[in-house]
């Protein structure tokens, strides 16, 4: 076995990058800060902090005015008041394929702030999709991202975040990036990750922090993907209908060449456009924000539906969240200017009987389990510690 | 459909291992009793299989059971080969199963992720989705790691990329 203090040590210098993190992002506020004092002039086009300066965007029509086409959404009567757009943070947490067009959207829309969290970094690999350069290559990607959605549109405040998702050291610094400190300011979590197990982490960070959140995926092939709105308790949470239980074939599926998966340029761009337009939709209060969209290239077929939350979630949280949405239907966030084909209340459906994918109890377990009685009866009354012990010398 | 040959081999497999009761994280007030159920679970597995002579695995966690590192070996031509693997439990566990790493493999096998992240997409998380909360880290060894293992160790040894 490997020396188990390695393993103390390990933890502690996560604690310790977490801190230097902590300690980055107050620097880099500080120094912007530092920054505007020395030279007011600056000051007054970019970096601002938003909760301190406000920004303003006028509707001039000017070739020298970045929002002058934005803002001419309110003229169309498309929006009643654009500069919302600057009361609102989003987190993006992966900018890859999707992610990063994604943010590169919301810059040039004039976004309040942008959080982006991301662990991996910039490779050649990357380049058949959009935004990263070669000469990123190497760079983890926050760094990258921040350093060119800076030069697109520096009134947008960046962060970024080199950290893993589902890591659970990462929990609560990623619950404090997504709960919004100011109540005037709107949050909304961007969802671009390309696996279940942080699809499931940034689920249970959502539904702890009750902040809407849009999920978006690909399919492996490349040639469709889908988007989805989750409001904790109003929709379905991503593990209220979990896309991995209808999935079949188990023992083939191991002998696949390879687990590259591809990916277009095309393909991950729609499918960020897709997303970013729902984001817009829901910040800026226009249209009808869209529950699930898939999008089939192969057809160019597009299927929009609703998922209502399922009672029977295995997420605890997601259930307390469904019964805080019947109590308060009227003030919490089932806000129907979001999502108004949604009902009112949410109705308890009976449980479906019919079981197309023969999902089942394992029964026989429980002979089993008797069998063996004796022997966890004596292994009940060892703590976890012991337990551990007689684990490493079982 | 491949259902009904993998429920057999499911079935048979998951009686060794007794599955887990309390549906809790780390995060949760509840995750020592959970834990206590994991612990429980592994040590019945193995001397299982030490009395049918083919244990494979030796395991430990830290002291929060956050953390998790182990050995695994597979035989093959009258030769041991063994093989370090760790794994944390993810914050959404147990409803995402955690991802279980054999770093000194990494670059040698294409079904790997980044970082020595063994690849359980396909064969694996769906079993995992269907079985959440019940299954458990002695389930994640016998369904996800040991079939991978059985696959791709003799096509590495076959290829020349892992030697004794």
């Amino acid at each position: 076995m490997d020396n188990p203090t390695t393993h103390g040590l390990e933890e502690e210098l996560r604690a310790c990058k977490q801190k230097i993190q902590n300690l980055l992002r107050e620097n880099e506020q500080l120094e912007m800060e530092m920054q505007q004092m020395k030279d007011p002039k600056n000051s007054l086009s970019s970096n601002l902090i938003p909760n301190e300066c406000e920004r303003s965007m006028s509707g001039e029509v000017n070739s020298e005015n970045r929002y002058s086409r934005l803002m001419a959404l309110q003229k169309m009567g498309v929006v009643s008041d654009y500069t919302r757009i600057i009361q609102c943070s989003v987190v993006i947490i992966g900018i890859g394929g999707i992610g990063i067009v994604a943010a590169e959207m919301l810059s040039r829309c004039g976004i309040g702030e942008l959080i982006l969290i991301d662990h991996d970094s910039v490779e050649l690999a990357n380049m058949n999709r959009m935004f990263y350069r070669p000469e990123h290559s190497g760079m983890t990607k926050v760094e990258a991202a921040k350093q060119s959605l800076t030069i697109i549109n520096s009134d947008v405040k960046v962060s970024g975040f080199n950290l893993d998702v589902t890591n659970l050291d990462n929990y609560d610094i990623i619950l404090s990036l997504i709960q919004s400190d100011t109540p005037s300011r709107q949050r909304l979590v961007l969802c671009c990750v390309d696996n279940f197990s942080a699809r499931m982490s940034i689920n249970q960070l959502c539904l702890e922090a009750r902040v809407p959140w849009l999920e978006s995926g690909l399919s492996e092939n490349a040639v469709s993907g889908h988007i989805q709105f989750i409001v904790p308790g109003v929709t379905a949470c991503f593990a209220c209908a979990p896309p991995l239980v209808v999935a079949t074939g188990l023992e083939a599926s191991l002998k696949k060449e390879g687990v590259c998966v591809a990916s277009l340029p095309t393909t991950s761009a729609i499918i960020a456009g897709l997303l970013v337009q729902n984001a817009l939709k829901y910040i800026l209060r226009f249209g009808k924000c869209t529950e699930v969209l898939a999008y089939n290239s192969i057809q160019d077929f597009f299927s929009s539906y609703c998922l209502k939350p399922n009672p029977k979630c295995s997420f605890k949280l997601c259930l307390q969240r469904q019964e805080e949405v019947i109590k308060n239907s009227e003030n919490c966030m089932s806000n129907n200017i979001f999502l108004p084909q949604q009902d009112e209340s949410i109705q308890l459906e009976e449980v479906s009987k019919d079981n197309e994918w023969n999902i089942e109890v394992v029964e026989e377990v429980a002979d089993e389990m008797r069998e063996n009685e004796t022997e966890v009866c004596e292994l009940k009354d060892l703590t976890n510690e012991e337990l551990n012990e007689l684990l490493k010398i079982s | 459909m491949a259902t009904s040959t993998s429920k057999v081999w499911d079935k048979q497999l998951v009686g060794s291992a007794p599955v887990m009761t309390i549906n809790a994280s780390p995060r949760d007030e509840k995750w020592p009793a959970r834990l206590k159920e994991e612990y429980t679970s592994l040590i019945q597995y193995i001397s299982k299989n030490k009395e049918n002579g083919n244990d494979w695995f030796k395991i430990e966690s830290d002291k929060e059971g956050k953390k998790w590192i182990g050995k695994c070996w597979h035989t093959q031509n009258y030769t041991k080969y063994e093989f370090s693997f760790e794994f944390s439990i993810p914050s959404a566990y147990p409803n995402s199963a955690p991802e279980i790493l054999i770093p000194e493999l990494e670059g040698k096998t294409a079904k790997m992720y980044k970082g020595g992240k063994i690849c359980l997409t396909d064969h694996f998380y769906p079993l995992w989705a269907r079985n959440t909360p019940k299954y458990g880290i002695s389930h994640l060894l016998i369904f996800g790691l040991s079939p991978w293992i059985a696959v791709e160790i003799p096509d590495l040894l076959e290829k020349g990329l892992i030697s004794k």
